[in-house]
């Protein structure tokens, strides 16, 4: 995966909770069989209307907010189902970063696996970005390594991140080429329960 | 020390620890089906990798699968995605119940059928619904695609420890209360995101006094509180459904696996990290309203209105679940017509789903306005009710009585609910457009739903059964 650490961008204001993976990603374009393609399809029903024009409400077509690579949202984003092609649908759509008061824990792992850096703030931090970017185009300036959101007008925010997570995430690391190097232990432990029966 | 059967089963599955890191953790049993896997395989492929363990997985096809008829599968992208899984298991020697096999079915409900789905074990399946298999005591939850192929190239997953949660069902359910009941009370009572970071251990009396398949009907929409796993400690109702299935050791040796697996269970005076304990007396016959599972009430309730909420942000919720769902502030739940009924998925599509729903159903008929469906979760569950006569009561009353598979729960085949329409679903999910774009969901339990198929909008079941005489 692509590794990330400084991104500079507008941010997108979602202004919903519980946003679920079913609204991400619909079930119609879960059938590809490839882990790209998806980004014409994020939000679906709710960027386009039942004729397929685009919904001029969404926030998605508002034409102030093209080329984010920051979506704020409110809490619990990412609910539901574990179809990682909603983390592939964000990503491939050109979204860099997400920032929410908290995630589905299946999502959140989702994300960090595909080179997406989900941000938890606190619950009025993220209102008051949400206001900010509902208000007027609002640029941030978020980083990784310091682990800090940085807003145009100084207003600045700390994050935490597992630090297993956040070194995958700046390295761009495969996980699997990581794991491949505690075989040893992964042995010891079939044979240790081998045994045990 | 005192340990909750979380904490044991996760220090029992350590393959590797380290300060400052998650813990990789071996996983036991592999589930697969058609959807979340093709991505993986493909990249086991590019990277010339192999399935570490494929005698630890087992696959099935059940999201796309037609409930009509199984030989045309009439998309053509669902047909690759179908073949693209028959060919990646015969690749990598994975098993497989394919479209035809006796033993297909929706993979929560075939996996506990076979005895694969044991106590004590670890194990995942790219579904969220794995939470399913906790109703054993073992640790089962969803992944995505990208821990799929970790699992299948390594069968371990590194996995920071959650926290731990009891929800505790004291004294006895009343008359007509069934354990979707259960389940929708607890996340409309805590909310979709109460579980978030833990497992849920389910405890009490009520939990105690419920059949493995309600077990995992309770287990199974934890996901839906927000929490990866939920289980259920085992004891003899455990033992009894897991002996002289497939796939568990017999005579002497299946009592020696019942020993172990019974010591599993959370010790006395064991703590978890939350603890959470509602009345089963405060319990009835629940429908969702709204547009995720904790929009919910008893049946003799209203929609609430916005004076209902302090917070201008579930006044918001409020407001944008009632306008996706046409409905009223303050409307009486037993009001809403529905034109479609669906019984069927991995929270509610087992035997004694279908039996209870029967029971209802028997002698009477399907109100004109409604399509009904019966979806059995598996060949085995279908023909099991074959056996009974069930598809005859639920035929002569006007139900389909269709083919195995996920089918309307998420209408990724052909079975959606059109826009604009209304189903009462014994399914898991309410999201907007779940069950096919624009339509509207209704989650009720399997005689809930029978008992709205009859009448033709949502009702209280309660006045279809007669209430037992107590004991004196």
């Amino acid at each position: 995966m692509k590794p990330i650490n400084e991104i500079s961008s507008v941010l997108t204001p979602l202004d919903r909770k519980n946003v679920d993976t079913d609204q991400i990603i619909s079930k119609e374009f879960l059938k590809r069989i490839e882990r790209t393609g998806f980004g014409k399809y994020l939000f679906y029903h709710w960027r386009f209307k039942a004729d397929g024009t685009p919904n001029p409400e969404f926030v998605l077509n508002d034409t102030r907010f093209q080329n984010s690579e920051i979506l704020v949202a409110q809490e619990n984003f990412g609910c539901g189902s574990s179809r990682e092609h909603a983390p592939w649908a964000i990503l491939d759509y050109g979204f860099r970063v997400v920032i929410a008061p908290s995630y589905a824990d299946i999502f959140y792992n989702n994300c960090v696996k595909n080179g997406i850096l989900p941000i938890r703030l606190q619950e009025a931090e993220v209102t008051a970005l949400l206001e900010k970017g509902k208000q007027a185009r609002y640029r941030l300036d978020v980083d990784l390594r310091q682990q800090s959101v940085t807003g145009e007008d100084g207003a600045s925010y700390s994050f935490d991140i597992d630090p297993y997570w956040k070194e995958m995430l700046l390295n761009g690391w495969d996980e699997i080429s990581l794991t491949i190097q505690y075989d040893s232990y992964i042995q010891a432990y079939e044979e240790k329960t081998q045994q045990a029966q | 020390m005192a340990k909750t059967i979380i904490e044991k089963i996760w220090e029992q599955h350590i393959v590797f620890e380290e300060p400052g890191k998650p813990d990789l953790l071996y996983i036991d049993l592999h589930l697969l089906h058609e959807v979340t896997s093709p991505q993986a395989f493909e990249g086991l492929r590019l990277n010339g990798r192999k399935v570490r363990r494929p005698d630890l997985c087992f696959a099935t096809m059940d999201h796309n699968v037609p409930t009509r008829n199984r030989s045309v599968i009439k998309d053509p992208i669902s047909r690759k995605q179908i073949k693209t899984l028959q060919e990646n298991c015969d690749e990598f020697g994975v098993p497989l119940a394919g479209i035809n096999h006796p033993d297909q079915g929706i993979v929560h409900v075939i996996g506990p059928e076979l005895g694969l789905t044991q106590p004590g074990k670890t194990i995942v399946c790219g579904d969220s619904h794995t939470s399913t298999h906790g109703a054993f005591g073992a640790l089962a939850f969803g992944i995505g695609t990208s821990e799929v192929e970790h699992v299948l190239s390594t069968q371990t997953l590194w996995q920071s420890e959650p926290k731990t949660m009891e929800i505790r069902i004291d004294g006895k359910l009343g008359f007509g209360v069934s354990a979707k009941d259960i389940i929708l009370a607890i996340i409309s009572t805590y909310g979709v995101d109460m579980g978030t970071g833990h497992i849920i251990e389910y405890t009490g009396e009520a939990i105690r006094n419920l059949s493995m398949e309600e077990r995992m009907t309770i287990c199974n929409m934890s996901i839906e509180a927000g929490a990866r796993a939920g289980l259920v400690s085992p004891d003899e109702t455990t033992v009894d459904y897991l002996r002289g299935r497939r796939n568990v050791p017999e005579g002497e040796a299946f009592e020696r696996e019942a020993e172990r697996w019974l010591a599993l269970a959370t010790d006395e005076g064991a703590s978890y990290d939350v603890s959470h304990t509602i009345h089963a007396d405060d319990i009835s016959p629940f429908v969702t309203w709204g547009t995720n599972p904790s929009m919910g009430s008893g049946i003799a309730e209203h929609v609430p209105t916005s004076a209902d909420y302090d917070k201008q942000e579930d006044r918001d919720a409020l407001r944008q679940a009632l306008a996706y769902m046409q409905l009223e502030e303050g409307a009486p739940l037993s009001s809403i017509a529905i034109q479609h009924v669906f019984i069927g998925s991995c929270t509610n599509a087992r035997l004694s789903d279908l039996r209870a729903a029967s029971e209802i159903v028997k002698g009477r008929t399907v109100h004109p306005a409604v399509t009904a469906i019966v979806v059995p979760g598996s060949e085995t569950v279908k023909r099991a009710a074959e056996a009974e006569g069930l598809d005859q009561v639920f035929l002569q009353a006007g139900f389909e009585w269709r083919e195995t598979g996920c089918s309307m729960c998420l209408a990724m085949n052909e079975d959606a609910v059109p826009a604009g329409e209304r189903c009462a679903s014994t399914s898991n999910r309410n999201f907007e457009g779940r069950q096919g774009a624009g339509s509207m969901t209704h989650l009720v339990s399997p005689v809930m739903a029978a008992a709205a198929a009859i009448e033709g909008h949502l009702t209280d079941v309660r006045n279809y059964m007669k209430e037992p005489v107590p004991q004196a």
